[in-house]
């Protein structure tokens, strides 16, 4: 029987490490994510788990804690968000070229310039290359659900991933969730048994050295095969855990895509004020569909674009701003993955929610009916577009090319 | 605006921070959450600062809800601090027929007297009075969690009652003074508060 309970992102994470246990903690707080490692200690003051939390100065030390234990062979865990994950930025790299399994919280947070709390993805979209995996989450049980498979991930795979929520609306929002009990979770987790570590004496190991060009080059090839190899781990991971919940991951979840002509994907906690957009558009006879990306590192290229390609027109949307002037991270790779298929849609891409500004069912609305616009019209326009934003362009279509009714 | 498909109900509260309406909020949600609701309660978060003008949602369904947006159209409005009614348009986007539920010392025909392009009903709680009678200094919480309870009949009173003791007894466990105070504040204010 799962537990019904109620809390927010931070607090289901918080559980979620109470019931994994990991041998190490890094902890540097930064807002939204600092209620995981302030939940987390309540539970270290209770006895509850016998973590080594390490209270260190700055997440660039976090990052440092959590390497050196995996190195050593242990369960690492931490938590940031935005310029936090930005100071961790030199070890981000460390750690997944050294392939230590760690798993990291996110509570997605726009990075400063100018100054916000806000939720954005721009902090973890900036380390998309740093060879993490990265997997979101629409809600708190998506979050809590994301990090218990996350371990697992991680271990088999030997990349560190980011598990990833909004910041606020996900990390702060109370809403009801299905807790997993205590045994249960153990017994999925496992206990953690490293192939290779620094305590280990039998076979001496070397973390971290020098890579000359005779070498480097190679070491990141295997870093690219690890995460074209994780593709199936996810799946794997994601099947025990329906096993045990009865709850279905994947890649990516399609909401009403058998017969839509048209579709948003998007990333996070978005994706559930449009599947209510889509709920009332359906109800009005429009056939409109979403996919809300799960993963993003691995980018699972083939079946997203396969899936994509059922429709006429899709809207990739992007919560970060790549200044690239071709659109957000999201919508590249996505765009790139249609080419090479026949039949391929339209596709345009919005920013949208930058640093906290709020997205409504309304947005969406406009969003699908600029794609039927471009469907029935053949004219995709311009392709890199803002929602939701004041622009002093957008009498003239600008940004938001809106469409001349 | 488009029409909410399911029959959510949404409640947006104003406040000033440092007065406890996101705590409110969030005790709303859980009640909610007690009664067998789909809840989500959660605050909009900007630079924090004391007395500043803050706002926390609530949706309560018997659905699950999915949307994450802000409420832009409420079903009811929750008033924390009168004296917001100057600086905020609390009433934007309220209803038709949603209620004004708010904190304050004044009658309804005064409430209404400030806002005179209101038609909508109102219903005013003593908090600090109720509060302070009850549980003897000015904890506004319980008695504005009744009031909402009480005015948007989102909750069965009978059952939201019992729930409210057990929570109260869970987090007051080693303060049995402060539970029956707060039952009393419940109590006097499902009472005495009534929509006009």
């Amino acid at each position: 029987m799962a537990i019904r309970e109620r809390m927010s992102g931070n607090e289901a994470i918080a559980e979620a490490m109470r019931q994994v246990d990991p041998d190490v903690m890094g902890a540097f707080p930064i807002t939204p994510s600092t209620e995981i490692p302030e939940y987390f200690s309540e539970f270290m003051a209770n006895g509850e788990v016998s973590t080594q939390f390490v209270p260190v100065e700055s997440e660039h030390s976090a990052m440092s804690v959590c390497i050196g234990a995996s190195a050593a062979g242990a369960r690492a865990v931490t938590a940031t968000s935005s310029c936090g994950l930005a100071y961790m930025w030199e070890l981000l790299y460390v750690a997944a070229s050294s392939r230590l399994p760690i798993t990291m919280v996110v509570s997605n947070r726009a990075l400063t310039g100018p100054i916000s709390i806000g939720n954005d993805h721009s902090d973890s979209m900036g380390a998309r290359d740093s060879g993490w995996m990265q997997i979101y989450a629409e809600d708190n049980q998506e979050v809590y659900d994301n990090f218990l498979q996350a371990i697992l991930i991680t271990e088999a795979t030997r990349l560190p991933i980011m598990v990833c929520q909004d910041g606020f609306i996900t990390s702060h929002g109370v809403s009801n969730i299905q807790l997993i009990e205590d045994e249960k979770v153990k017994e999925f987790v496992g206990e953690y048994e490293p192939e290779q570590y620094l305590l280990n004496h039998d076979r001496p190991l070397a973390v971290g050295p020098y890579g000359t060009a005779p070498y480097y080059m190679e070491v990141k090839r295997q870093q690219a095969q690890a995460m074209k190899d994780s593709m199936p781990v996810i799946l794997e991971v994601a099947e025990k855990f329906r096993q045990m919940t009865g709850r279905s991951y994947g890649f990516f979840e399609e909401y009403m895509m058998e017969d839509a002509e048209v579709a948003v994907v998007v990333i996070g906690s978005s994706a559930g004020t449009g599947k209510e957009a889509v709920n009332r558009l359906r109800a009005e006879g429009r056939k409109v569909g979403l996919i809300k990306l799960r993963v993003f590192r691995p980018f699972p290229r083939i079946p997203l674009a396969e899936a994509m390609c059922r429709v006429r027109a899709v809207a990739v949307m992007d919560k970060a701003e790549s200044f690239s002037n071709s659109g957000g991270p999201l919508f590249n790779e996505s765009r790139s993955a249609l080419y090479d298929l026949p039949g391929r849609p339209y596709a345009i891409n919005y920013i949208y929610g930058l640093g906290g500004r709020d997205i409504t069912v309304d947005d969406f609305y406009e969003i699908y009916r600029d794609l039927f616009i471009i469907a029935d019209t053949n004219d995709p326009g311009d392709v890199y577009r803002y929602i939701g934003v004041r622009d002093s362009r957008y009498e003239e279509g600008g940004f938001d090319h809106r469409s001349e009714e | 605006m488009t029409e909410n498909s399911s029959k959510t109900m949404e409640i947006r509260w104003h406040g000033r921070g440092g007065q406890g309406a996101k705590t409110a909020c969030l005790l709303l949600a859980e009640a909610a959450f007690f009664s067998g609701k789909y809840v989500q309660g959660f605050p909009e978060y900007g630079p924090e600062r004391m007395g500043a003008p803050i706002t926390a949602y609530n949706r309560i369904s018997d659905e699950p809800c999915s949307v994450h947006s802000n409420i832009y159209y409420p079903d009811h409005v929750v008033v924390v601090d009168e004296t917001l009614l100057r600086t905020v348009d609390v009433l934007k986007g309220l209803k038709d027929g949603g209620i004004l539920i708010i904190n304050t010392r004044k009658t309804a025909g005064e409430i209404r007297e400030l806002l005179p392009e209101f038609e909508g009903p109102v219903c005013v709680v003593d908090a600090e009075r109720i509060s302070t009678e009850t549980l003897g200094r000015n904890f506004p919480n319980t008695p504005m969690l009744a009031a909402v309870v009480k005015a948007s009949g989102v909750l069965d009173l009978g059952q939201f009652v019992s729930d409210m003791r057990r929570s109260f007894e869970h987090k007051f466990h080693d303060k049995p003074e402060v539970i029956e105070g707060n039952m009393k504040a419940l109590q006097k204010t499902l009472d005495e508060v009534e929509v006009e």
